[in-house]
């Protein structure tokens, strides 16, 4: 079933390898739908949140050649129920005039949004939450007159996996394994 | 830099990284690099004239034929092919090459030179952002743009290349890197942290293996590089014997089984043997070494071998369930899996199950082989040349060839009585590896004969290798099966495309003249009768030698697996 994904895939910190990571998908010609790359709990290692809208068994595959780059350390597939995510957006908007100020606290409020910052004729709103989360408040601003609108890929974190740490320590067993 | 490298740092020479370049591929065992100098890779080649009579470069006439020259002496000597280019065209003409090796696991250094780092990224002449072009098709790849990295990135380079699934490896070195002092030592690499080559099935994989292989009434084994890759190819014929299995081969897996074996039942693929396809889809457990079920081997996935219980041997964990789900994957290296299965299975003959198979080389003798061997009529048959080469040589010739029908007559009709005798281009299909590929096989196995057959198209895709034959004087033997069009197009026009023969038709200068410009020895053959004096001439010529045989203008290889068909419904004739 075609749904969308979350790949966290751990990496060596080295130039070239965003391209490396994203040919997997574009290869395919799989539109990635989101990508944050960051540092994960390990020092030195990079961990890529990829989201994309494929079938496990597609997901399953790509991880597999995802792991076939020699400075991928690991790539898991996470299918929705598994991932708690959260984007971040930004709303640059009008700033209300007469009653408006009021109904806009109510929006935010009712969003779980904050005001990051005020000047003359503008404001910047905050909202942390799922992509449609955030969508909503982007049409809930819309009546305000929206000036800029920008928002993160998603970040994810899984509910079972277990420790990085725990994985590169499989790893070094691999390096030395025998019969 | 490493801690103890820091401190042998401090006792090494201070060279130019060039040298410190040189030095480390003759660290890492570098006999021969096939090359073409430029402007961003100078202090290389003037580096490389200090060691000139120790390190052999060997200068090809197109950066192309230095990479095909790189795989075919890799693939023939299985050590890691060298090839160096300069910036932006020199490295983009190994871009074909590069693709090659990748798609058919070649172990291959890359080395290119690039403009200085300070000039990066402004269009400077002859740039090219060659590590963004060769990441999808390299195993891995890098840019230096200090002396100080050049030793430990090329030792790290030749360990991805080799280990594991080998594949090619690119370098390229910014023209400051090359320049600047560095003080030069050298430590091999033996482990990269986030990389395990090494893969060992689990013990409970191993035992279920055996046990249904042991279970088996109808099993077939199907090799492919794999095998000769991890040096496999005795562990295979001893597994095959005790176990009584019938041995294809794909393409790739051509003489990892000697032809002749009694258990050998040719190749399987879009125009392997009929037998060997359609009893892909009777057996009841397929033995899958060291391919990775391409779909010229496969046809159809929906309708192959659906009713076996297939068990996969590879060591690249992504080729695993990739196309084929398999019962049993066994996660490892060919050699070292076939000899540990060897000991748990039991010893077994399936007389009954391999006559089904010769039952089936009856048929395709009648149809095919019979006509293509030993026509009553006409002119000469790619088949006939291929099998009559194959005689004479005894088979033990290593058989390079090109793409095409003749890559396929060469395939079907060569006897390989030694392993590590074929070499071809598979995955990527590349016309023009021919006759470079074979000038690096002959560089790797002077005492070998090397028979390079060639259509007379891809030839004159990378003909200008004859001058490298000459200068270093390598003695390969060109077989050009010359049919005066691009074969295997029109065999698909003709079948598919109602012998509409849009270009393809070739209207063909005198190859035999081409040679002679370049002092190259050479017969033109147009009818059976001389044939086999040309062959022998060619033979004891002491040198290269090119030999043009006029063959059949509108000849099809059969049998055929037309595309997306299933194996069971491979075709004897049109
Ligand atoms: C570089 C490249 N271009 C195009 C093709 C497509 N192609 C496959 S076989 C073939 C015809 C080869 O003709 P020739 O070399 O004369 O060999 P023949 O089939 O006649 O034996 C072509 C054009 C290819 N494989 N490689």
């Amino acid at each position: 079933m075609l749904e969308n994904r979350t790949l966290s895939v751990f990496t060596e910190n080295r130039v070239g390898l965003l391209a490396r990571v994203t040919s997997v998908f574009t290869r395919r010609n799989v539109n990635i739908e989101s990508l944050t790359v960051s540092e994960s709990e390990v020092s030195g290692i990079h961990r890529f949140t990829i989201v994309a809208h494929v079938t496990r068994e597609l997901a399953d595959k790509m991880a597999a050649q995802l792991e076939k780059q020699v400075e991928v350390i690991k790539a898991f597939v996470h299918d929705e129920a598994q991932v708690i995510h959260r984007d971040l957006a930004l709303y640059k908007i009008e700033l209300p005039r007469g009653g408006g100020g009021a109904i806009l606290g109510r929006v935010l409020g009712d969003h779980g949004a904050r005001e990051l910052l005020r000047e003359a004729d503008f404001c910047v709103i905050e909202k942390t939450g799922s992509p449609d989360d955030i969508a909503a408040l982007l049409i809930a601003l819309e009546p305000f007159g929206v000036l800029e609108f920008v928002r993160s890929g998603s970040v994810a974190l899984t509910r079972p996996m277990k420790k990085l740490s725990a994985f590169l320590n499989e790893l070094e067993e691999a390096h030395v394994a025998s019969w | 830099m490493s801690p103890t490298l820091a401190a042998a740092a401090a006792t090494g020479d201070l060279v130019s990284g060039a040298t410190a370049l040189v030095r480390s591929l003759v660290a890492e065992g570098v006999q021969t690099l096939f090359g073409y100098p430029g402007g961003a890779i100078m202090p290389v080649y003037d580096a490389l004239y200090d060691v000139r009579d120790s390190l052999r470069h060997i200068l090809v006439r197109h950066e192309q034929g230095a990479v095909h020259a790189a795989q075919g002496y890799a693939r023939v000597s299985g050590r890691v092919g060298v090839c160096i280019a300069t910036s932006g065209p020199g490295a983009t003409n190994l871009v074909t090459g590069i693709a090659d090796a990748q798609i058919d696991s070649t172990p291959l250094v890359c080395i290119t030179g690039q403009v200085s780092s300070r000039v990066l990224g402004t269009d400077a002449f002859q740039e090219t952002d060659v590590v963004n072009v060769t990441a999808p098709i390299t195993k891995w790849n890098c840019q230096i743009t200090r002396a100080c990295d050049i030793s430990e990135a090329v030792a790290k380079a030749f360990y991805i290349a080799r280990t594991g699934r080998p594949g090619p490896v690119l370098i390229d070195f910014t023209k400051d890197a090359q320049i600047e002092l560095t003080r030069f030592v050298h430590q091999p690499c033996v482990k990269v942290r986030s990389y395990v080559p090494r893969a060992i099935p689990s013990r409970a994989a191993l035992a279920e293996a055996a046990a249904l292989i042991d279970g088996a009434s109808r099993p077939y084994l199907i090799a492919g590089q794999g095998v000769t890759l991890s040096g496999g190819e005795a562990a295979l014929i001893a597994f095959a014997e005790k176990t009584g299995v019938p041995v294809a081969t794909t393409l790739l897996g051509l003489s990892s089984f000697p032809t002749r074996h009694p258990l050998s039942v040719g190749m399987v693929g879009m125009h392997g043997k009929y037998g060997a396809n359609v009893k892909t889809n009777t057996c009841d457990v397929l033995i899958a070494v060291g391919m990775r079920f391409d779909d010229r081997v496969t046809g159809d996935l929906n309708r192959y071998a659906r009713q076996a219980r297939v068990i996969h041997v590879e060591l690249d964990a992504s080729e695993i369930g990739k196309n084929v789900k398999p019962a049993v994957a066994l996660h490892g290296d060919a050699r070292e899996t076939l000899e540990h299965l060897a000991h748990l299975v039991s010893p077994r003959s399936h007389d009954a199950w391999l006559a089904e198979f010769r039952a089936c080389d009856a048929i395709e003798d009648e149809k095919v082989v019979r006509d293509e061997l030993s026509p009553a009529s006409g002119g000469l048959r790619m088949g006939e040349v291929v099998h009559r080469i194959a005689e004479a040589t005894a088979g033990e010739a290593i058989v390079v060839s090109d793409v095409g029908q003749h890559q396929m007559a060469a395939a079907r009709y060569s006897n390989f009585a030694r392993k590590v005798s074929s070499v071809t281009s598979g995955g990527l299909g590349t016309m023009g590896f021919g006759l470079p590929a074979a000038l690096g096989a002959k560089v790797a196995a002077p005492d070998r004969t090397v028979i390079a057959f060639i259509g007379d198209g891809g030839f004159q895709m990378t003909l200008q290798e004859l001058g490298t034959i000459r200068q270093t004087g390598a003695a390969v033997k060109i077989v050009i099966l010359n049919n005066s069009f691009l074969g295997m197009v029109r065999q698909w026009q003709e079948l598919f495309f109602e012998r509409r023969y849009s270009h393809t038709e070739m209207n063909n200068p005198d190859f035999v003249q081409i040679a002679a410009a370049y002092g190259i020895a050479g017969l033109k053959v147009a009818g059976r009768e001389a044939l086999s004096g040309a062959i022998s001439a060619m033979l004891a010529h002491p040198g290269a030698f090119l030999l043009d045989v006029t063959v059949e203008r509108e000849s099809n290889v059969f049998p055929m697996v037309p595309s997306a068909a299933s194996v069971s419904d491979v075709l004897l004739e049109a």
